[in-house]
């Protein structure tokens, strides 16, 4: 539990806890990334000033229980459906903010018809895609994401492509279709990754209250407790094998976004572009 | 009172609008009515066949195995029906594309030139309502004047321009069963 | 109003956009797409939503998200289509959310065909999804009552906060009869939605919508509150209508279609001299097992007569209880018993029972 202290009338305040955020601790292992998007998502709906009207829509998977750290209006998706539900929520309630939050397996395996059909009518939505690389909650199970090669709990010989496919690049997925204006891979795996993150969480919300179209933010995280590593050996983990093979940058700026962006938004680096890929 | 009809024919000949002209007719006419379709899996050319049912009390089953009457519009429906139609009952028969003659003695079978008759006045698509201005008059159940306010007061608007033909055609069917 | 000659699936349609239907998602599916299609053109131009999705699966969560959201929201669909959404229907029943159902049985197992039947009885009043729990399941016989049952499946869905559902088979969807449509209700404004939806936090604490409860005790508890929802809904809600039941000596019990084909039936044995009456069921769930119990006492045998191998039998004599002979007749494959096929099995009933 955090406790709250008076803050001194004389100083200025330069730090406070989100107000998105409920004072629950979370039921995450320690050094999991989930909090800390989960966290990102809080501030950035705090700096935007709409969490009373922002509706959230949970997966299932290890973030099945984030509507009890989110300190808003949320719901419970059925594992994959959390686009599905948003858009029912959104077509009723077009003056709200909605985003949905999920995993790999959630999105990228059982709700891959959702989440493409979603960002191509355009929705507008928001997506934060938590890609770890792994069934976090089930216990280790590969995922559509697992790299090639890696060992998980149901391929004890390491991914094989020749039966099991590739792991899915969403983000280039998602940044091709017409409906999709603003589509990003970032990460949580040091400082200025973070703050990447941030920013682009921020520009795909406002985005959305733009009325722009469907915008997603894939994360790349971790999951040490499946990957069987510690969280320092998971971030750096991920830095070497999954950044080489889910490279960093956007997938899709619309125009329009671009012109939203303007001052505002200070662009990233595009490390490569939706048709270089 | 209670009539039980079916119009049979290939999809395009119309038969399933004859019979909701017939089911329109009755409703207007204070009727209990019920129309329930029938097709065959392709979406033209094949068998197309309505019931309708008329009654002055609540229907029960939409269904039935032996109507009381039938429009036949082609070889198969005759072939389907001729035997169906109840003792004392009304047959129809589009005889410009049903060679065959019915051997019942306990049925009135009215042979209409329908295809032929309409290709004459200048639509081959009115053999349905031609047919059907046969059946209401052999039937005697609804005046024919029911049948011309319900193609008034239901037929779709781009499809008003015909309705001086359709009406026509009602009444060149009817002379068959005077 | 006057009566108009509707065709069945657009007199559900027309009839959902009259009680105040706010947003639709749907997937083509025959025999019921006629559903689909009327709404496509009535709800946008009513300024409501209509979305066509990219899948059954797609559109119960959207009817799910949408019912979170407060909106009178409904998807339509048939046996295989309704398989792929049940799923969303147990999460929907544990949310405790009104969402309206349309199915428009055909004939299965598998993709079957297109033709009327009533296989998935079970399927809709015993097993619609995992878990424990019954949809409110409305089964019109004809064109009116599938209007008045489309709009009664909305106002019971949002007493109860569960599933409405109305089951109506292929020859329902496809058949025409004169409909009086009810009158059309004003759409509920945004502002006037429930106080447990998802509005958006503002000035009051969160609402969550879950169907997820990791405490055992704690997910005891909510089914315990379920259980106690279902007796209630299983008290008040019970409908079902008797023809020539006063004196009748044989009872036949059929729902839906085959329960205006046993209305024939019932015309014809007294004209020969048998003394039947008809039970039709209009809610399938909550079952009128009360009024069969009584009926069972006063008749010399049942007989049950359905589009499938004998689903509500089951319930029919889980209702009688022995006291009486109960018999069945079914047909499968889209279908349906005619009156000259049930008149035998009645006839075998009464001597039988003589
Ligand atoms: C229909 C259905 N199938 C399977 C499951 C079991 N299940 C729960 S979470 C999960 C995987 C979640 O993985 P991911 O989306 O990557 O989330 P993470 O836990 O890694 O954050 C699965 C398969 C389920 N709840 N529902
Ligand atoms: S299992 Fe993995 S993803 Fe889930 S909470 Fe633990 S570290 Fe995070
Ligand atoms: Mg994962």
């Amino acid at each position: 539990m955090v406790t709250t202290v008076e803050i001194p009338t004389d100083m200025e305040l330069v730090y406070k806890y989100p107000e998105s955020l409920t004072p629950r601790s979370t039921h995450y292992c320690p050094g999991c990334t989930h909090g800390i998007i989960h966290r990102l998502i809080a501030e950035v709906i705090d700096e935007l000033g709409v969490r009373e009207r922002t509706i959230g829509v949970a997966p299932v998977g290890c973030a099945v229980l984030a509507y009890e750290y989110f300190n808003m209006d949320f719901c419970e998706a059925a594992h994959g459906r959390a686009p599905a539900m948003a858009t029912g929520i959104k077509r009723v309630s077009p003056d709200k903010v909605v985003f949905t939050y999920q995993g790999d397996g959630d999105l990228a395996a059982i709700g891959t018809s959702e989440i493409i059909h979603t960002a191509n009518r355009g929705e507008l939505i928001t997506t934060i895609f938590v890609n770890n690389a792994i069934y976090g909650m089930t216990g280790g199970q590969m995922a559509p994401t697992t790299l090639p090669g890696q060992v998980t709990t149901s391929s004890p010989r390491g991914r094989d492509v020749e039966t099991a496919g590739w792991p899915m690049k969403m983000a280039e997925l998602i940044g091709m279709l017409g409906g999709a204006v603003y589509v990003t891979r970032q990460a949580v795996l040091d400082v200025p990754s973070i703050r990447r993150t941030k920013k682009a969480i921020k520009l795909a919300f406002q985005v959305q209250l733009a009325g722009l179209g469907f915008s997603m933010v894939e994360i790349i995280s971790t999951c040490g407790t499946n990957w069987g590593v510690s969280p320092l050996e998971a971030l750096d983990w991920a830095k070497t094998h999954m950044l080489a093979y889910y490279p960093l940058g956007d997938t899709k700026v619309s125009d329009a976004v671009r012109e939203l962006m303007g001052e505002r938004v200070t662009p990233f680096t595009m490390v490569k572009s939706a048709t270089e890929l | 009172m209670q009539e039980e009809i079916i119009v049979s024919g290939f999809g395009g000949q119309g038969t399933l609008f004859a019979g909701q002209v017939l089911a329109y007719a009755a409703m207007d006419a204070g009727y209990h009515v019920t129309w329930i379709p029938s097709y065959g899996p392709e979406m033209r050319g094949g068998k197309a066949r309505c019931t309708v049912i008329i009654s002055d009390e609540e229907i029960g089953s939409p269904l039935i195995r032996r109507p009381s009457a039938a429009i036949v519009m082609n070889i198969p429906s005759m072939e389907a029906f001729e035997p169906a139609v109840r003792s004392g009952g009304v047959l129809v028969v589009n005889s410009s594309l049903i060679p065959q003659r019915s051997e019942r003695d306990d049925i009135r079978v009215l042979y209409v030139p329908g295809t032929e008759l309409a290709t004459e006045m200048g639509n081959v698509r009115i053999a349905n309502m031609i047919c059907l201005g046969a059946l209401v008059q052999a039937l005697g159940v609804l005046p024919l004047r029911t049948l011309e306010e319900a193609l008034e007061n239901h037929l779709a608007e781009r499809h008003r321009k015909w309705l001086p033909l359709n009406k026509e055609a009602l009444q060149k069917g009817a002379e068959f069963a005077r | 109003m006057a009566r108009e000659l509707w065709e069945g699936n657009a007199t559900i349609a027309e009839a959902a956009v009259r009680a105040g239907l706010e947003a639709f998602f749907g997937y083509p599916i025959t025999p019921q797409s006629e559903i689909l299609e009327h709404l496509s053109h009535r709800l946008p131009e009513l300024g409501r939503v209509f979305l066509q999705t990219e899948s059954e699966v797609a559109s119960i969560n959207m009817v799910y998200g949408a019912a979170c959201a407060g909106a009178r929201v409904m998807t339509s669909s048939s046996s295989p289509g309704i398989s792929l959404m049940q799923e969303g229907f147990s999460y929907i029943a544990c949310s405790e959310v009104p969402a309206v159902i349309i199915n428009v049985m055909r004939g299965g197992p598998g993709l079957g065909n297109v033709a009327p039947s009533q296989g998935d009885y079970f399927q809709a009043v015993k097993m619609a999804g995992h878990g424990d729990f019954h949809p409110i399941v409305l089964a019109p016989g004809n064109l009116q009552e599938a209007a008045d049952l489309t709009v009664l499946a909305f106002d019971l869905a949002e007493k109860y906060r569960t599933i409405g559902m109305v089951l109506a088979d292929g020859s329902l969807g496809q058949m025409m009869e004169p409909v009086e449509m009810p009158p059309m209700r004003p759409v509920r404004p945004p502002y006037e939605r429930p106080s447990w939806a998802l509005t958006g936090a503002e000035g009051r604490p969160p609402n969550i919508i879950t169907s997820l409860y990791l405490v055992e005790e704690v997910l005891e508890k909510v089914n315990l509150r379920l259980q106690a929802k279902l007796r209630q809904i299983a008290a008040n809600e019970v409908r079902w209508k008797e023809y020539s039941t006063e004196d009748a000596e044989l009872l036949l019990v059929a729902f839906g279609t085959v329960g205006r084909v046993c209305q024939t039936v019932v015309r014809e044995a007294r004209r020969a001299g048998i003394r039947a009456g008809l039970l039709r069921p209009i809610t399938v769930w909550p079952f009128p097992s009360a009024r069969i119990a009584q009926l069972a006492e006063q008749v010399r045998g049942v007989l049950v007569v359905e589009m499938n191998a004998g689903q509500m039998l089951e319930d029919v004599r889980l209702a009688v209880e022995g006291r009486r002979p109960v018999r069945f007749y079914g047909r499968f494959g889209g279908i349906i018993p005619l009156p000259d096929e049930i008149m035998p099995e009645l006839e075998k009933l009464d001597a039988e029972t003589r």
